[in-house]
């Protein structure tokens, strides 16, 4: 199984190539350039040193959303461009997952947060559970498992744009300890310290950002519980924003700005 | 970079830098196979205007299936393209990124060479589609809702621009004025149907003139002019006839264009001029520009409606000859919101 993921959902251009249970290259990076210009010749030096063969592949992962609407659909359409060259399938990723799988296998609950603006976070409560706990585990004179132990990523709250302080209380209310992680960590910070009523502490530097690997490892995990089903077709993939645009808003609230928008 | 020698050369070409989601295939830049075009026009007529957000999100939604009409329509495969050509501004930024990003992605996994193209240039090429014995040099008055450039095209890719609007493009004005009078978006079409019926004489507007510059248009002190207009019919509790005020508004716009334009012919020498862009759809515009042309003895080449509005066949045709040229863009091609008229832009 061969997938090569893109990540452009927030501050992070990266491009990333799985293979049969490895990641054989990633590229992660957070500059001043748009993505738009890093994107394309990443996945090209990409290629380039891993002498790879593009009609190889089996599929195209990407993290479909929430996040920058530019960014969403910088990576859609590159997406959806390659799938239409190559006639290979996509497999979205919901970004706020891509996210907390950074964190696999943690204790207490994980707890991604992108900044939404507007007073708002994009975010979701995940845990690691142990479906297998390892065979033998619990059995009476078996100390040792036989097995190995396989959490699974269980999602207690799916992705959502909430108010920060929305999150905050049912972080409360659920009583464990949590980790944050996402680029809303360093806009509220101050606000989770007088929110939060559980112990809580911020993910470190090479898991605190959205990286292309975890896209394309959540995205064969994917293809491995569900096979084909988790292919969606190139020509309809559409992001998931999570939001309607302004001026959707406005109208669906009644508010008429079509002569004030366009007069000046 | 590469021999043409006699074999044709095929282009696709993507076109999303404002609200009609387009594609192309374009052999040897003058002989269209297809020109797919999905307008959006019926959600932004909805909110007066094209909203921004709303058109890269259709575009997201649409462009695979217009690439893949392009292609059917023209009985090709992508393998069949010599390269693959697309807008890469001026116009919404976040609607040229679409076709920016997907062009990029088909030339990435095909390995065929990239071109971004400038809008208003492909404006000017849909003349070489309409009129195949059409070469330069020659004038170009470009009009459309975003832009108003009289431009001197020396040579394939070579501009030089005479002169621009310092305001409002000359379609903005008609967009505005037709929201204005009631007739509501889009104003071009509207406003030439109307002032069909009204009189163009009846009130007289303000031909706008940029005091240092006998080239550059300035249309925002006409458009104050026509609102005012009806804000003083309004509070001395008159009606006003939109036919009339559109007639009037229209024949102000038109006598600017064709007189700069004629000033251009006179002074360059051309014994040729071309109109491009939304506006040339204007029947006023057309009439007009081609009687001055007639009193002169200047060739008039106007392409029709089709070629006029957003559509990629135009930017396939500017396409060929930057291919010709040998100039293609990198993997890092960017999306430029207010690139200008001859900037360069291959970086590979």
């Amino acid at each position: 199984m061969k997938i090569l993921a893109i990540e452009t959902s927030g501050q992070v251009a990266g491009c990333a190539l799985y293979d049969d249970g490895l990641i054989t290259a990633e590229f992660n990076l957070q500059n001043k350039k748009t993505h738009s210009q890093s994107l394309m010749p990443m996945m090209d030096e990409l290629r380039r040193m891993m002498g790879l063969d593009l009609t190889l592949l089996d599929a195209i992962a990407l993290t479909a959303g929430p996040g920058s609407f530019t960014g969403l659909r910088i990576g859609a359409a590159t997406a959806k461009g390659l799938g239409l060259a190559l006639e290979k399938p996509l497999i979205p990723v919901p970004t706020v997952d891509a996210l907390a799988y950074n964190l696999w296998g943690a204790g207490g609950l994980i707890c991604p947060m992108m900044d939404a603006r507007r007073q708002q976070v994009y975010t979701g409560i995940y845990r690691f559970e142990e479906a297998n706990k390892g065979k033998g585990s619990g059995g009476a004179g078996e100390a040792v498992p036989t097995e190995p132990a396989a959490p699974v990523m269980r999602i207690l709250r799916p992705q959502c744009v909430v108010p920060v302080a929305e999150i905050a209380a049912e972080l409360n209310e659920r009583g464990e300890a949590v980790i944050f992680l996402g680029d809303g960590v360093p806009v509220y910070a101050a606000v989770l310290g007088e929110l939060l009523k559980v112990p809580y502490s911020f993910a470190p530097a090479h898991m605190a950002r959205q990286r292309a690997a975890s896209a394309v490892s959540l995205a064969a995990q994917y293809y491995e519980e569900r096979g084909e089903a988790c292919f969606v077709a190139a020509d309809v993939f559409r992001p998931e924003y999570l939001r309607l645009s302004q001026a959707e808003r406005e109208r669906a609230a009644g508010i008429d700005t079509s002569q004030t928008r366009h007069m000046q | 970079m590469m021999t043409t020698e006699n074999k044709d050369i095929t282009i696709l070409a993507i076109e999303s830098s404002c609200d009609e989601t387009a594609a192309a295939v374009v052999v040897n830049g003058r002989t269209v196979l297809s020109n797919e075009i999905s307008s959006q026009i019926d959600i932004h007529t909805l909110y007066g205007g094209v909203v921004p957000e709303i058109a890269s999100r259709k575009h997201t939604e649409r462009i695979n299936q217009v690439v893949r009409k392009a292609l059917q329509t023209a009985g090709k495969t992508l393998d069949d393209m010599d390269a693959i050509a697309v807008t890469c501004g001026p116009g919404l930024v976040g609607a040229l990124l679409i076709g920016v990003s997907e062009a990029k992605a088909l030339a990435f996994a095909t390995g065929k060479p990239l071109i971004g193209v400038h809008h208003i240039e492909g404006h000017i090429c849909a003349n070489f589609i309409a009129a195949p014995e059409l070469e330069p040099p020659f004038l170009c008055l470009v009009v459309s809702g975003g832009h108003t450039h009289l431009v001197l095209v020396k040579g394939y890719g070579e501009y030089e621009i005479l002169g621009r609007t310092r305001d409002d493009a000359a379609g903005e004005a008609f967009d505005k004025v037709a929201r204005a009078i009631g007739l509501g978006y889009p104003g071009g079409p509207k406003i030439d149907k109307a002032a069909r019926e009204g009189n163009p004489d009846a009130i007289a507007f303000p031909r706008g003139k940029v005091a240092e510059s006998a080239y550059d248009f300035s249309f925002s002190g006409l458009k104050s002019a026509v609102l005012n207009y009806i804000n003083s019919c309004d509070m001395k509790g008159e009606t006003f006839s939109v036919e009339d005020v559109a007639a009037s508004f229209q024949k102000a716009v038109v006598e600017v264009l064709v007189s700069h334009a004629m000033a251009g012919v006179e002074q360059y020498g051309a014994d040729k001029i071309a109109l491009a862009g939304g506006v040339a759809s204007n029947s006023a515009l057309r009439a007009a520009m081609q009687e001055a042309c007639g009193e002169r003895g200047v060739t008039f080449y106007c392409p029709p409606p089709v070629l006029c509005t957003d559509n990629a066949a135009m930017i396939g045709c500017a396409a060929y000859y930057e291919f010709l040229q040998g100039k293609c863009s990198g993997y890092d091609l960017n999306a430029m919101p207010n690139l200008a008229l001859g900037e360069k832009r291959e970086s590979r």
